[in-house]
């Protein structure tokens, strides 16, 4: 017989994510908790002034060991890095000249979203915000097809299929859980998909974060959920939103591995997220990593930083410029010379005014379409609303200009 | 599977559970998700044995959270499964109502169509069972207004089973309404039948089709002459019960089972209370500002010419749902349809 005080009675077995978190710990020498909770200190390679910091000095160990990525990688990153700087400048004078609604800028996150879309394989998903237009950009979709939703012509203008990028999302973190989704529908059809799941630290509030954390790991789906903290939602600090040591800290409690890097710095991003892709691939559980970086400009046009934050703050992070650190590094390294500068600059340079050009023009909207897709067939309701809409412009700009008839225009 | 014979004790229950396992037989993408539903087959065993038959990667149980439900069928869809879900009770899909509003509804618009979410969500609704707080709602009204929702509700054993099917198969995404009360109705249904029925009819709106289909496709349940009763899923047997009543004292009333909130089947209204000239909406939900006071409407707006007397409301009152020992005060009975009826105006 059992001794019915100290074996588990049916119910309160060990979950087996829990066991899956001990079997992998194990192969690194290290506790289930040690293995779950972050390193003792932040993952940084990179020192500000871009110099490699000594191995000892990185935070890894066993278990948390992020091993530098090839050099090819490197300089693609440093690349892509420029000309994700590139396009928030460019939107950010965008919105300035009227040409553009609103732009939630990641100038000074570029590190954070270079590394989510360099970390993804082609078969895996992305679940972005509203400020991530970089990494979806640095993913390959068209930046056109990324501005059509803050220029104000529709909510999403690429294909979230072709591209294995969800529509970026407004609503905190719900987006999230389609993450989960996505991964538990290729789990059971047999595929490896890793999908990462993008939020920020005012987020991590919301019940979603919670919800598909919990998911996630009880699910034992492959997703990697990267945390931008970048100090604020809106005007609230991070004091505001949680009193846990660090966000990573959060993972433990849903039995799956946390992880702090140096957001700013893109050697360690990218090992830390290509790790974490790739542990979540090979043992289909999901990871949590924070990346710890500053939100150079305010939160979007419409709002004013400077009545929540001083100057001195933001001149400090300045010092931590992610694209200054590792051109430095990579100059160090040799990797990059003056040629390469200017041709990296040049590329970035094109991919900002062709972004000008396109935006310049006038989007020809068809104001009948926001009837189109909100079911498979119209109701019999929407079709009458679409002819009163067509008679309305028929009779604003001239006879048939909207067209009675479906097609037409 | 069931016999070919028809019989009394098809339930709604169980024509409900065989059309989820015909479409899971007929679709690997379908699967069933939600709280309990797994091993125990659901508070209300809708779900029971679907397991077993397909195993626990096509019918399982979710940690505790209906917006984890909601959210991750989101995902499950865009990767090309069509999830079945099921919200434990009416008012315990209020977690999930950010998915539902912000994304389930409005993914194929923001899509521009590109991605459609054939999600079906299940939620057990309704009172009369003697449910306490937070299991009575008659919550259709807030998916109704929710734009990209298709809201479907049976009133039969029939339509429990083809009605689920079709929002299974259809692209958009349903709330699909189950009133409780009716869950041990029984029918003389043969559920083979109805399989054959629903796989033969094609994907159209004609008049003898089963089919909800793009225009609602509602349904004329008893015909009549002196007044139109529209209603919807769990108020309908009582309606036909209050019209077999009016009868008795010399009513002729023609009875519309809506079938479908969304679509809206504007033209079978029209035709009816065009027939009849006298309107009665029934259903349990609070009147105020509800899918009766679309449907009232709508009448006026369509029939105001054709109408012999004002359209009344028969619903619940614009209160928190009661305790146990209170609802029948609260819920539409043949009584008060019958006391509305004679409100009307019956002298030329």
């Amino acid at each position: 017989m059992d001794d019915p005080i100290t074996s588990p009675e049916q119910g309160h077995q060990k979950a087996e994510q829990a066991s899956r978190i001990l079997e992998t710990s194990r192969t690194f020498g290290i506790s289930p908790e040690q293995y779950m909770l972050p390193a003792q200190q932040q993952i940084r390679m990179l020192d500000p002034d871009g110099s490699l910091v000594p191995e000892d000095q990185q935070g890894t160990g066993p278990g948390h060991e992020y091993p530098i990525p090839e050099d090819d990688v490197l300089l693609k990153a440093y690349t892509t890095l420029v000309a994700g700087r590139r396009i928030n400048d460019q939107n950010y004078a965008l919105v300035r000249q009227g040409r553009m609604a609103v732009y939630p800028s990641s100038h000074g996150q570029e590190a954070c979203q270079v590394g989510a879309a360099l970390c993804l394989g082609e078969g895996d998903w992305m679940f972005p915000t509203y400020r991530d237009s970089v990494a979806v950009i640095s993913r390959g979709v068209d930046p056109l097809d990324v501005m059509v939703s803050f220029r104000g012509d529709w909510h999403c203008g690429y294909d979230p299929k072709v591209y294995r990028v969800g529509a970026m999302s407004t609503p905190l973190t719900t987006q999230l859980l389609h993450a989960v989704g996505v991964a538990h529908a290729a789990k059971l059809r047999g595929e490896d998909t890793v999908v990462l799941a993008m939020c920020g630290d005012g987020a991590t509030s919301e019940g979603d974060f919670h919800e598909a954390l919990n998911f996630a790991a009880v699910f034992e789906v492959p997703v990697v959920f990267f945390v931008q903290n970048n100090g604020y939602a809106i005007s609230v600090p991070l004091s505001n939103q949680s009193a846990a040591p660090s966000l990573a800290h959060k993972a433990i409690g849903y039995g799956l591995a946390g992880e702090q890097v140096d957001g700013n710095d893109m050697v360690a991003v990218l090992a830390t997220l290509r790790r974490a892709v790739h542990l979540a691939r090979e043992n289909s559980m999901p990871l949590l990593l924070e990346a710890v970086t500053y939100r150079m400009q305010a939160h979007t046009n419409a709002d004013d930083e400077t009545r929540y934050r001083d100057r001195e703050e933001v001149e400090q992070w300045k010092r931590k410029d992610p694209l200054l650190r590792m051109q430095k590094f990579l100059t160090a390294k040799g990797l990059l010379d003056e040629a390469a500068e200017t041709q990296i600059a040049a590329a970035a340079e094109e991919v900002a005014a062709s972004l000008r050009q396109a935006m310049s023009a006038e989007p020809e909207e068809d104001p009948l379409e926001i009837f189109d897709h909100v079911y498979t067939e119209p109701t019999a309701q929407l079709s009458a609303q679409r002819a009163q809409l067509a008679d309305e412009l028929d009779r604003a700009h001239g006879e048939a200009w909207a067209g009675t008839e479906e097609g037409t225009r | 599977m069931s016999t070919a014979t028809a019989t009394e004790t098809t339930t709604f229950a169980s024509a409900l559970n065989t059309a989820m396992s015909d479409a899971m037989e007929a679709d690997d993408s379908v699967v069933v998700f939600g709280e309990d539903v797994g091993t125990l087959g659901g508070v209300f065993r809708i779900t029971d044995g679907l397991t077993k038959r397909f195993g626990e990667n096509r019918c399982f149980d979710t940690p505790l959270a209906e917006s984890g439900i909601a959210g991750t069928a989101v995902g499950m869809a865009i990767n090309g499964m069509r999830p079945v879900i099921e919200m434990q009770f009416d008012a315990f899909a209020y977690p999930a109502l950010e998915q539902v509003f912000s994304h389930i509804a409005k993914m194929a618009n923001r899509t521009r169509g590109r991605v459609r979410l054939p999600i079906v969500i299940r939620i057990p609704y309704g009172g009369g069972v003697g449910g306490v707080e937070h299991h009575c709602d008659s919550s259709e009204a807030y998916y109704a207004h929710t734009a990209g929702l298709k809201v479907f509700t049976p009133a039969t054993v029939a339509d429990a089973y083809l009605m689920l099917r079709e929002a299974i198969d259809t692209e958009d995404p349903v709330v699909f309404f189950e009133p409780k009360k009716l869950y041990w109705s029984k029918a003389g249904e043969d559920l083979s039948a109805l399989r054959q029925q629903y796989e033969s009819s094609a994907d159209t709106a004609e008049a003898d089709s089963p089919r909800v289909g793009p225009t609602g496709n509602a349904k004329v349940v008893r015909e009549g002459t002196d007044v139109s009763i529209i209603s919807y899923g769990p108020s309908v047997s009582t309606v036909l019960k209050a019209a077999e009543a009016a009868a008795e004292d010399g009513i002729s009333a023609e009875v519309l089972d809506l079938r479908s909130v969304v679509p809206f089947d504007e033209e079978a209204l029209v035709t009816t209370v065009e027939k009849t000239g006298r309107a009665v909406v029934v259903a349990e939900a609070q009147g105020f500002v509800s899918v009766a006071s679309e449907i009232t409407a709508r009448i006026q707006e369509r029939c105001f010419h054709s109408l012999a007397s004002p359209v009344l409301r028969v619903t619940g009152f614009d209160i928190p749902y009661p305790a146990p020992k209170l609802e029948e005060h609260h819920l539409p009975d043949v009584e008060r349809i019958l006391d509305t009826l004679d409100e009307l105006q019956w002298e030329d």
